[in-house]
């Protein structure tokens, strides 16, 4: 099976400020994978990159297949993408913000009344649908925010810190949805967090950013071997990250 | 066989633009009905215009250069218009508000066509636009001045459309290169004064200082409100049609101006 992500040293520069510097990355299809990185690392930048929202300054590479740099068109109706702050419409109830979201993506009708209320079952937001999203905790627009990212089915979803601010329970209740959709579905995952044990347990793959650059990169047993200092004790994840998050001039250093 | 090709595709992006935009009228009707007070103000304001004016300078057509001895009947179509324009020119913070909500980046990431983030928001303004000219019209109506013949009740909304597209498009062009909400708010509070007092809104051309006379003919508001009032005098020549096509190449411009927008703010994100 290919990769569906497939980028070559993306860089994404707002005026004098190099906010992503040389970022590549590969993700095989049905993966998941985990961008880690301090605030500011670059994070958010490369996903806005990938999910066509913004244009790489210099770099190139397929999504889904399709190239980074023309066929915008074609990667979107293959992608979800539920960004760090993401858009729900707060004067639209849960089920309008789905069923506008499916229409934006020409599902229309009784196949999008369907599929809506198929994805307001899978997000246990059945009860809620409809209110208006204004009404809605941070983990319910949240979890109305990631239905919206897939009501399409997209091959691949794009999730920027998906989980801040949710409570732990909430947090492993998304989870443990997601982790469902995605082995149903054959869906491959970027996400970005602040929370290693979610990257520990998710990712097939974890990158970590600092500075714009990927500093390090590898199934996380990879990347805790690579740190361990005592090959009868691997490290932990915080201690890649510790090694890898630091300044990064000390971190690039040999 | 290649213009075939063409033309399909062609066809089938109008059909794309077309559905997308009916997303998201539907969108945005939702939205505004939510709104309380909005549409009563809508409808009221316009109102509050034409009688407060028509009853303050009642007796300005005696001066002469009006085209008609009621007040009310001169001032109504200019009211319509810039209602309209008004209505426009205050369309930029919606548009923040999308932008700030992350709604607008939302929509960038589907395969909707992005030109449809500002040509939908375009006509639905200008539907709000031509609705509340369409209330001025009957309120005057109603109070005795009456509009020329039916056609001249189209030309009126229309040209009140067209003024409301035109800045509303030019609106969401600020918003999208400078957003922030402030400088919209200001932007909406600063147009309108100007844009009425300089332009034949209020009263008759020949009245004005000659410096006044020269803004006012660059004017488009003018340019609405002259295809707008010779069409209710009954006075309406060619030039009405001169009017209206030089406020479709306005929208049409405002349009591109607000695609370049869209494009700039992109590659800011
Ligand atoms: N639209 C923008 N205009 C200018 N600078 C930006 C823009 N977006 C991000 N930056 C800058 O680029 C750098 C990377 O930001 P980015 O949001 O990608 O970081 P991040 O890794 O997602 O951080 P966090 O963990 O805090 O979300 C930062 O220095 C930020 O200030
Ligand atoms: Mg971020």
């Amino acid at each position: 099976m290919g990769n569906v992500i497939e980028v070559r040293h993306l860089v994404k520069r707002y005026g004098d400020v190099e906010a992503v510097a040389d970022v590549s990355l590969a993700l095989p299809e049905g993966d998941v994978l985990c961008l880690l990185g301090p605030n500011g690392a670059g994070k958010s930048t490369t996903v806005r990159i990938l999910s066509t929202l913004t244009r790489a300054s210099a770099g190139s590479g397929q999504i889904a297949g399709y190239d980074l740099n023309r066929q915008t068109r074609q990667i979107r109706q293959s992608i979800g993408y539920v960004a760090q702050e993401a858009g729900t419409d707060a004067y639209l109830t849960g089920r309008e913000n789905l069923l506008v979201q499916a229409a934006a993506h020409r599902i229309r009708g009784r196949a999008a009344q369907d599929r809506v209320a198929e994805l307001l079952e899978l997000v246990q937001l059945e009860y809620a649908a409809d209110r208006l999203a204004r009404t809605y905790s941070g983990g319910m627009r949240r979890r109305l925010e990631i239905a919206m990212g897939i009501v399409h089915r997209p091959r691949l979803l794009f999730l920027d810190e998906p989980t801040t601010g949710l409570d732990p329970q909430a947090r492993t209740a998304l989870w443990s949805g997601l982790a469902g959709i995605a082995a149903e579905q054959q869906l491959s995952i970027l996400l970005t967090t602040h929370y290693l044990e979610e990257a520990d347990q998710l990712a097939d793959r974890i990158v970590i950013i600092n500075g714009g650059r990927v500093v390090a990169e590898g199934t996380p047993a990879e990347l805790k071997a690579r740190v361990a200092t005592d090959s009868d004790h691997p490290a932990g994840l915080d201690e890649v990250y510790q090694r890898y998050a630091g300044p990064v001039e000390e971190v690039l250093a040999p | 066989m290649i213009i075939a090709i063409i033309t399909r595709t062609s066809i089938a992006a109008v059909g794309d633009q077309f559905t997308a935009t009916t997303t998201m009228l539907g969108r945005g009707y939702r939205m505004l009905r939510r709104q309380p007070l909005l549409f009563p103000i809508m409808l009221v304001q316009p109102m509050v215009w034409l009688l407060l004016y028509s009853q303050l300078f009642n007796r300005l057509p005696r001066l002469g250069g009006f085209g008609t001895d009621s007040y009310l009947q001169f001032l109504a179509p200019g009211i319509a218009v810039i209602s309209a324009f008004s209505h426009g020119a205050w369309e930029g913070p919606g548009m923040i508000a999308d932008i700030e909500r992350g709604a607008l980046d939302r929509f960038l990431t589907t395969p909707m066509p992005p030109s449809t983030l500002v040509v939908s928001r375009t006509v639905q303004a200008a539907i709000i636009g031509s609705l509340q000219a369409a209330a001025v019209v009957a309120v005057a109506y109603a109070f005795g001045a009456r509009p020329n013949d039916l056609i001249s009740v189209l030309v009126i909304l229309v040209s009140a459309a067209l003024i409301c597209a035109g800045f509303a498009a030019f609106s969401y062009a600020l918003a999208l290169l400078f957003r922030r909400q402030e400088t919209m708010i200001a932007v909406g509070q600063f147009a309108v004064l100007p844009f009425m007092f300089l332009s034949a809104t209020l009263t008759s051309v020949a009245q004005m200082p000659p410096w006044m006379q020269e803004v006012s003919a660059l004017n488009p508001v003018s340019w609405a409100v002259d295809a707008a009032r010779t069409s209710m005098l009954g006075t309406a020549g060619s030039r009405v049609l001169v009017d209206l096509a030089v406020l479709v190449l306005l929208v049409a411009a405002m349009q591109v101006f607000a695609r370049f927008a869209l494009g700039r703010y992109r590659r800011a994100l």
